[in-house]
């Protein structure tokens, strides 16, 4: 090829590679721009007060309510419920993995984990439906287990590989010469554990946390199947829920286009996304704060 | 505290490490033994070849195996170009400023974005405003945007890998900058960005809420893969039969056998990249 022609060809594709990563930062604000310019739409019919302090959400009465907090509790319980769960169990392991465990095990444990991430999370939430729901009414003593507990302890489940892999990172990063300190003047492995390595580790963990938060705000499939559904403020983790990410994928195939009910669902969406995003945030925060720390 | 007493509660704190740890690995377990046990006797080649009948109350998968099939095809066709070109741009050319850290953050931000509001965004993107209406092209475009976080992550990742003395080798005996990048870069990197690809392209199989309203379908009746129809997806098929259809205990074995075949494509999609992966560090040392 002539020298002239392969100069072009080369400018060609930078700017081809360019037109690709701007394309990115469209994308983003496509999404952005679509939820809120519904939203707006959905507030020129609904006071922006009613939609969040409204106790009831009954898109389809004669006398339409918009009130989110229902939804919004809905979705606190179950991630709370799921991070009570996957706290303990996903930082314990994490210990073990990056503490305890011999190479060998080490090599059995990750592939596992990340097993447990790859299923989809129609699969977990066909689990619930056929595992959970008739474990819990036996022991509970209800008539179905598809409740908030039900969908708290998927979501655990969901959320751990996330929280495991962070979480090892961090710890498994907290200098040598730090057990090593601790050792010295006499403490044990556990000592030395929770003493020095979790907190030494601690933004890192944090970080771990929010990003399964994160993870259990945005899940649809599993919450959707498995939390019967009720849009009513929850009592307890035994009341059936409906999530604001269940809300939207049952509501918007029933929608007519262009309705205030259909803006309604944008709203929520807007809502959702503020959550996941505030909890992502705050999880690179910490990374970055971890990462900062440990450089020097 | 005496060193007896101290040995005996290290046991214990011990074992409470490895009791989470088990308890973590025992869930992986329940849903591989429940899925497997129940789902095998209903496995047969007729069940993976034959097309739902009756209600979907008799017959097999076959619809939805080919409508995930086609969908994870567009998929693939659309962010694996786009992903790649975009990480080759922000490892090769971009310069540190302020449009690169926008653009490297606008990624992490989409990574984080709930798998349903990009099912929103591809309905009205893809549904309403370009009118491909509720299809397999628009489903599958809607996966694809959901995936580019992912690629454009790991084959970066893989590009980084790659010394720049061998960039500058090719740059020294006269290639352009592209021709370094198409000959030497990607060539060396391959191994790990498919590794990337086929695993974002195994999480996009396995997605159903994105697929919810752009294009997913309770029933279809006779062929499917048209991309401007809409389609029967592995995902979907197992919420509807569990949740949706009118006689849910009638179907249980199907929904059992659909969820079997959905974890062992996934399962089977992994174990890929994981050889890949393996073959890659063995050749790199």
């Amino acid at each position: 090829m002539k020298y002239k022609s392969r100069l072009s060809l080369d400018l060609c594709f930078k700017y081809i590679f360019k037109a690709t990563g701007l394309m990115v930062l469209a994308l983003l604000g496509g999404i952005l721009a679509m939820l809120v310019y519904n939203s707006f739409s959905f507030f020129l019919d609904v006071k922006p007060l009613d939609f969040i302090t409204g106790m009831e959400w009954n898109p389809t009465a004669n006398n339409p309510k918009y009130g989110m907090l229902p939804l919004i509790l809905s979705t606190t319980l179950v991630t709370f419920g799921a991070m009570l769960i996957a706290i303990p169990l996903g930082i314990g392991t994490a210990a073990y993995i990056a503490d305890y465990a011999s190479p060998r095990v080490k090599n059995i444990l990750k592939p596992t984990i990340e097993m447990l991430a790859a299923i989809p999370s129609v699969v977990i939430g066909f689990l619930g439906i056929v595992v959970v729901s008739p474990g819990i009414a036996n022991m509970a003593d209800l008539s179905n287990g598809l409740n908030a507990l039900n969908g708290a302890i998927l979501l655990a489940v969901m959320a751990l590989p996330t929280i495991i892999t962070v979480a090892e990172d961090a710890i498994h990063a907290v200098p040598k010469t730090y057990k090593e300190a601790s050792y010295g003047v006499g403490a044990t492995k556990w000592q030395t554990l929770r003493k020095v390595v979790i907190p030494a580790a601690a933004p890192g963990i944090i970080a771990a946390v929010m990003l399964g938060v994160g993870r259990a705000i945005g899940e649809t499939m599993t919450v959707l199947m498995a939390t019967g559904n009720a849009s009513i403020i929850p009592s307890g983790f035994f009341d059936s829920v409906k999530t604001m990410t269940a809300t939207i994928a049952i509501e918007m195939g029933e929608v007519p286009y262009q309705t205030t009910h259909y803006y309604a669902l944008y709203a929520l969406a807007t809502v959702l996304f503020l959550m996941t995003l505030i909890a992502n945030m705050l999880g690179e925060y910490f990374i970055n704060r971890f990462r900062k720390y440990h450089a020097v | 505290m005496q060193f007896k007493s101290r040995a005996l509660s290290s046991v214990i704190e011990w074992g409470s490490l490895l009791l989470s740890t088990g308890l973590v690995c025992f869930f992986l377990v329940v849903v591989i033994w429940e899925i497997a046990s129940k789902g095998a006797s209903v496995l047969s080649w007729e069940f993976l070849f034959a097309v739902p009948s009756e209600g979907m109350t008799q017959g097999g998968i076959l619809t939805p195996i080919i409508g995930t099939v086609v969908l994870t095809l567009i998929t693939a066709l659309f962010a694996i170009p786009f992903g790649v070109c975009c990480a080759i741009y922000l490892h090769e050319y971009a310069e540190d400023n302020w449009l690169t850290r926008t653009i490297r953050a606008s990624i992490r931000n989409l990574s984080g974005v709930p798998s349903i509001i990009y099912g929103l965004f591809g309905l009205a993107l893809f549904v309403q405003a370009m009118e491909f209406g509720t299809s397999l092209l628009a489903a599958g475009l809607t996966l694809g945007l959901l995936s580019l976080p992912y690629i454009i992550t790991t084959t970066e990742e893989a590009l980084m890998r790659i010394p720049n003395s061998t960039r500058e080798a090719a740059l020294a005996v006269g290639a352009t900058k592209f021709e370094t990048i198409k000959d030497v870069v990607i060539p060396s990197a391959m191994s790990g960005i498919l590794t990337g690809v086929v695993l974002t392209l195994s999480r996009a199989a396995g997605e159903t809420a994105p697929i919810l309203f752009t294009g997913a379908a309770f029933y279809i009746n006779g062929s499917t893969g048209y991309i401007n129809q809409e389609f029967m997806a592995l995902p979907y098929h197992l919420y509807m039969l569990s949740t949706q259809h009118q006689s849910i205990d009638e179907v249980r074995p199907i929904a059992y056998g659909t969820a079997l075949v959905l974890v062992i494509v996934v399962f089977l999609l992994n174990l890929t990249a994981f050889y890949i992966r393996y073959k890659y560090r063995k050749n790199e040392v």
